[in-house]
């Protein structure tokens, strides 16, 4: 298991590299930069600047330096909102995002995997009939769609919730963005854990597990559970990668100071730093989870082998 | 990365029973798929939907970019159908416009993701051995890339032009593909007739494009389906954000993006263009899946 552990997280190192010399080599040559104005500065003030910013270099020069700077955890400084590193941006729209993101992936595997189970034992009945086709709704609906729907009946309609802004996370401002970036998933995870569930309740060693006698409800708790939650715990990968991304659509809309919407004005205004550190960051979340999720499958599943 | 996990294994399961059903396999799937009632009533739909994009513009009374000072905000009426808005342009005809390019991206960037997955896969799978494994594994590094971050950077930096949203939308979209296509080959290789191409001197590349493509084209078929809602999705997503098409061009999301705007005083900017994205996405997802029922004998 330590091997597979190790295994593991030796592979995501290559692919952090590669992401790290993408971004930079899109950035690089991308055309314009974050200096170019309208008026063209003086060439002195203009040399000055790239002095500074270390523009001046060889590019390969510029890679290297950057490269170790990131692999010592410092990003630069922004090269927008001046007296700011990319640290400090990232630093305080982080707990944001990770607040928001956080309550929508519990809510969502709670909410998908409860309404899922209770889809898949009362199979075929108007239960499931209801369940599943408001979670089809819930699978076509963009997140785009939905949310200006939840302010327009929340907000704007039944003035129940505010329609955007932060406040230090509390309830009220936290739940419409909540809901907003996980119903995709619930209705996802729903799917998922119906078709799984069905399948196992149908297998040979619940009818054996009926047969001694064991109360329905200790089959579907101790028995059936923990087997149907494979594709359920495969698919959280993808589903984590989805909420991140969700939220730079969500935090717009919501404007909340999360890393999505700095992400977005950091893409307007051409902040190299600041884009690339937020692509970065992201990148490595998303290596982490993935990572996380493989090594949860092989606790799981005794047929993974590692 | 773009479809669900359960379509993956569906399609899966249905290569594993490809070869045997043999030549009928394709009359049996028709005639399922037209028993499904759901997937017809889809595909007329959409084919409705399609047919109304490209030619119903051509007859309205008013252009896309046809702006009226003294009718901002209109109500739905007889005159604007969908009303109007807040340049008082025509709805009607710009949700038709902004279907046309959401349909269009959609499709093209399916097709983007297709050839490079199919193509890729194809090689990888057929030539098998150490370019497998490294061909491999690129794949796994970039299926941790976040795509949707790059494009969007890629959008604001090279400018912000439809072509370029085709090829970055389908450029994040092939990796699945690539896989399945791999998966096909590898069972496709042992196989007498490509043994036999090979004896007689045909090179890898027109193997590959001759014989493994056009075996492996049913599932590519299916795949493509239900891949273009999620094309539809990922441009309405960069519309929204304004980093699509640009002014006075629309898309679906634009549209999204300029009701949610305006909903407080006009609900119908958001309402019809939002009406005629879901019912096209909950097309395109029953027909993918009719399909996949219909191509999937396990299921019969």
């Amino acid at each position: 298991m330590f091997k597979f552990i190790a295994k593991r997280i030796l592979e995501a190192i290559p692919t952090l590299l590669v992401l790290i010399t993408i971004s930079f080599f899109l950035m690089r040559f991308a055309p314009g930069n974050p200096f170019s104005t309208e008026r063209p500065l003086p060439p002195e003030v203009m040399e000055n600047i790239n002095a500074k910013y270390g523009l001046d270099k060889s590019v390969f020069e510029q890679y290297t330096t950057y490269l170790t700077n990131v692999l010592q955890g410092d990003f630069g400084p922004s090269f927008k909102y001046k007296d700011f590193t990319v640290n400090e941006l990232v630093a305080s729209a982080l707990p944001v995002s990770a607040k928001v993101g956080a309550a929508a992936f519990v809510f969502t595997l709670i909410m998908g995997v409860g309404v899922g189970t209770i889809a898949a034992l009362k199979q075929n009945t108007w239960i499931d009939y209801t369940i599943m086709s408001t979670a089809m709704i819930g699978v076509v609906m963009p997140s785009f769609v939905l949310a200006p729907a939840l302010i327009y009946v929340f907000s704007i309609y039944l003035g129940w919730f505010p329609a955007g802004g932060w406040l230090d996370g509390s309830f009220q401002y936290m739940f419409l963005p909540v809901i907003g970036m996980s119903l995709l998933y619930v209705a996802t995870f729903a799917r998922i854990t119906r078709g799984s569930m069905i399948e196992t309740l149908n297998s040979n060693f619940i009818r054996t597990a009926r047969a001694k006698g064991l109360s329905y409800t200790y089959i579907v708790l101790k028995h059936a559970l923990k087997p149907a939650m494979l594709p359920v715990v495969s698919y959280m990968g993808p589903a984590f990668v989805g909420i991140i991304t969700g939220s730079v659509v969500i935090e717009t809309i919501f404007g909340l100071p999360g890393i999505g919407k700095l992400f977005v004005n950091a893409a307007f205004n051409r902040d190299y730093s600041l884009v690339m550190g937020v692509t970065i960051l992201i990148g490595f979340l998303f290596i982490i989870f993935n990572t996380v999720v493989d090594i949860l499958l092989a606790a799981i599943d005794p047929k993974i082998r590692y | 990365m773009l479809t669900k996990k359960e379509n993956l294994d569906a399609i899966e399961k249905f290569s594993e029973n490809l070869e045997i059903e043999g030549r009928s396999l394709w009359k049996d799937a028709q005639i399922r798929f037209m028993r499904n009632k759901a997937a017809m009533i889809s595909l007329v739909i959409l084919t409705i939907m399609v047919l109304a994009v490209i030619f119903l513009p051509m007859f309205a009374e008013f252009t896309y970019d046809d702006t009226d000072w003294y009718a901002l905000h209109q109500a739905p009426s007889a005159l604007h159908l969908f009303g109007t808005d807040s340049l008082g342009r025509d709805l009607y005809v710009r949700t038709l416009i902004g279907g046309r390019i959401s349909l269009m991206v959609g499709v093209l960037g399916a097709l983007v993701a297709v050839l490079i997955g199919t193509l890729y896969g194809a090689t990888s799978g057929y030539i098998g051995g150490r370019t497998d494994r490294i061909m491999m594994r690129i794949l796994e590094i970039l299926y941790a890339v976040p795509f949707m971050f790059l494009v969007i950077v890629l959008v604001t930096f090279f400018g912000r032009n439809i072509v370029l949203i085709f090829v970055a939308i389908g450029a994040i979209a092939w990796l699945d593909m690539a896989r399945i296509v791999r998966g096909q080959t590898l069972s496709l290789r042992s196989k007498e007739f490509i043994e036999a191409a090979h004896v007689s001197g045909v090179s890898n590349w027109k193997i590959i494009t001759r014989h493994i493509v056009p075996n492996v084209l049913g599932i590519v078929a299916v795949y493509s389906t239900l891949l273009i809602p999620s094309m539809i999705l990922t441009e309405s997503f960069l519309s929204f954000l304004g980093l699509g098409v640009q002014e006075p061009m629309t898309s679906w999301g634009a549209l999204l993006q300029e009701g949610s705007q305006t909903m407080e005083v006009a609900i119908w900017q958001l309402i019809f263009p939002a009406c005629f994205m879901i019912v096209t996405l909950f097309c395109f997802n029953y027909v993918g899946d009719g399909l996949r029922d219909a191509l999937d004998p396990k299921d019969r």
